[in-house]
């Protein structure tokens, strides 16, 4: 191994990569195989015009969809150890993280913004499921936790996005810690009495829907997203039979109690800045976050 | 009859031999005692060998060997008028966690943790210590009752995982495990977990956000089982044992990455060979650490454990 595999070839296989998506014109729906002319795919943000599949949304296009005029700015999250456990499978883990690098915009899994939704200032936070399938590692759990501290300090909501495999394998133990870590987080929120919504879309599964993804105030998610703690393929082998229909999916959580709402991307700006505005009693908060401001005090940067 | 494990065949062989020539000596009047002294002093030699270099994999075994303590042998060995409290007040008792009220060296503890049962009734019973979603209901109301009544909480960790079945996930599963982190995070009473023989990811974390996580010389701790990690990143269940090595599970490495406080060391041989010393040892160590927490100012106690878990990886 040197430069030239570590470095250059992972760089033009990238780009080998973006030029197909762009050549490209035409996206074939993953639920109902129609043909979706590219243009009009991101028009209806990647919601299938023929059969109203939501197709998996990058973080960029996410924050400018919820954000007021698209107008947000970038929070900028502290670098993390790279590879703590010198990760190795039938790749090396920092190889694994080059080439994720070089084909995304951002250095890791989730991109932390701020800007207004409906007027109220918030941070949102997108989990990219292209990046290393949104796993959770050292770096999405520093941005989960710049995101709260970040709402914190603004005295205002945090609206999370989760797409997610779950926990990442290869920074180990150190991915299951991100699961208190972020808790902790969630917990600065609740004591300075700010909002905290989740929204959930497909997939979110593993160590993520079992911490901060099922902690929210609210829970959204988008139609036909998958969402549960084990993979459906975990548990089937588990039990040896098949799965009832639509099991883990939007509507049978919702069904069982544990989502508030399922809702349609083209109408989820409107649901998240109506609930914004809901639990945005000025008065409230700012008697809540008096009270709390010791304790809720950003300790971590 | 003991259990022993493929890495372990020539402490086995030696160990047979010691018996075989035990049953020799009742028979005659053959003098027999020189060569057993030789036997057994090898065989020590051999057993302190073999564990002294156990490869991850091979700790992930005696982690998981079937002679090693479980909660009921903590609860038996070290809890003084312990009662056993039932049931999520929801939907079920899941005894894959068993907890409840008693004493840990005079002083009054709630003890929850991680039941795996012993043989097969056993292990069906207790699901092999994969908890559903009321398990984990049932700690969060026992951790509650504790905080509410000043009590220290003291947990044993010991699963595969979460139980990954149907009517666990429409019971809400992944919420339950989130809603228990969040508690052992809320509560303002010492909490001390024990990593006794497998940590097994969510399922583990559940229980073990702690002021202090202390964990068995041979336990392993991970976000996900050797096998599972496997199968997800090489395709491939017979690579475990790779897995279990770039996983980092073992107590030393754990240590090492700042997740754990304190290793308890084992008897010779592992916990499986002196359960009752092993118990003892896992006792002391619990105590010590409850000592220290003792006293503390409920609020700064509860920002210390929440200010460790925040700063966890950052300085690695």
């Amino acid at each position: 191994m040197n430069w030239l595999t570590n470095t250059v070839l992972p760089k033009i296989r990238a780009l080998g990569a973006k030029k197909e998506v762009k050549d490209n014109l035409w996206t074939k729906c993953p639920a109902c195989a129609q043909m979706v002319f590219q243009r009009d795919l991101d028009a209806a943000q990647r919601v299938c015009p023929h059969c109203g599949h939501h197709m998996r949304l990058g973080a960029k296009a996410r924050l400018e969809m919820l954000f007021d005029d698209a107008q947000w700015t970038r929070v900028p999250v502290p670098d993390v150890p790279m590879d703590p456990l010198k990760f190795r499978d039938s790749k090396r883990y920092s190889d694994r993280m080059k080439e994720a690098r070089a084909r995304s915009e951002s250095p890791d899994a989730m991109t932390v913004g701020l800007g207004r939704i409906g007027g109220h200032p918030a941070v949102v936070t997108v989990q990219d499921f292209a990046f290393m399938g949104g796993s959770m590692g050292l770096a999405v759990g520093e941005a989960f936790v710049t995101a709260a501290l970040k709402a914190v300090s603004e005295r205002c909501p945090l609206v999370v996005v989760t797409a997610s495999g779950g926990a990442r394998m290869q920074e180990g133990i150190l991915s299951l810690m991100q699961m208190p870590r972020s808790t902790v987080a969630v917990q600065r929120l609740r004591e300075a009495g700010l909002p905290y919504i989740v929204v959930l879309t497909d997939p979110t599964t593993g160590g993520v829907t079992a911490s901060y993804a099922m902690l929210g105030d609210i829970h959204i998610a988008e139609p036909g997203a998958l969402i549960g703690f084990a993979g459906p393929r975990v548990i089937e082998q588990t039990i040896r039979e098949t799965l009832p229909q639509g099991f883990q999916r939007a509507e049978y959580l919702l069904e069982h109690g544990m989502l508030d709402m399922v809702v349609h991307r083209h109408r989820l700006k409107e649901a998240l800045a109506r609930l914004i505005g809901l639990l945005t009693v000025r008065e409230q908060v700012q008697a809540v976050a008096e009270i709390d401001i010791p304790e809720a005090a950003p300790t971590a940067n | 009859m003991r259990v022993y494990l493929d890495f372990e065949k020539p402490i086995a062989e030696l160990e047979n031999s010691i018996r075989e020539l035990e049953r020799t000596a009742e028979g005659g009047n053959v003098n027999v005692a020189d060569e057993l002294t030789r036997l057994r002093a090898k065989a020590e030699a051999m057993i302190r060998t073999v564990y002294g270099k156990l490869e991850p994999w091979q700790k992930t075994q005696v982690a998981r060997h079937q002679d090693r303590p479980h909660f009921e042998d903590y609860i038996g060995g070290l809890i003084e008028e312990f009662v056993a409290l039932a049931g999520d007040r929801g939907f079920a008792d899941d005894t894959a966690i068993v907890g409840g009220l008693g004493r840990l060296r005079g002083r009054s503890v709630m003890v929850i943790g991680h039941e795996k049962g012993r043989g097969t009734e056993g292990r069906i019973k207790h699901n092999f210590g994969m908890a559903r979603p009321e398990g984990y209901r049932k700690a969060i109301r026992l951790m509650r009752m504790a905080d509410r009544f000043r009590v220290p909480v003291v947990t044993f960790i010991d699963t595969p995982g979460a139980y990954p079945g149907v009517d666990a996930e429409a019971r809400g599963q992944a919420e339950a495990i989130a809603r228990a982190i969040d508690c052992c995070l809320d509560i303002k009473v010492p909490l001390v977990a024990a990593v006794v023989g497998e940590g097994g990811s969510g399922g583990a974390i559940a229980i073990g956000a702690a002021d202090r996580v202390l964990m068995l010389e041979h336990a392993i701790y991970s976000v996900a089982s050797p096998e599972a990690c496997a199968s997800i990143l090489w395709h491939a269940s017979d690579k475990a044992p790779d897995a279990a090595e770039a996983l980092k599970v073992t107590a030393a490495d754990l240590l090492r990455l700042g997740v754990i406080d304190e290793i308890v060391p084992e008897p010779l041989g592992g916990a499986h060979r002196a359960a009752e010393d092993t118990v003892r040892s896992v006792g002391d160590a619990v105590g010590r650490h409850l000592d220290q927490l003792a006293g503390q100012d409920p609020n700064a106690l509860r920002e210390q454990r929440r200010r460790k878990f925040l700063d966890m990886g950052r300085g690695i």
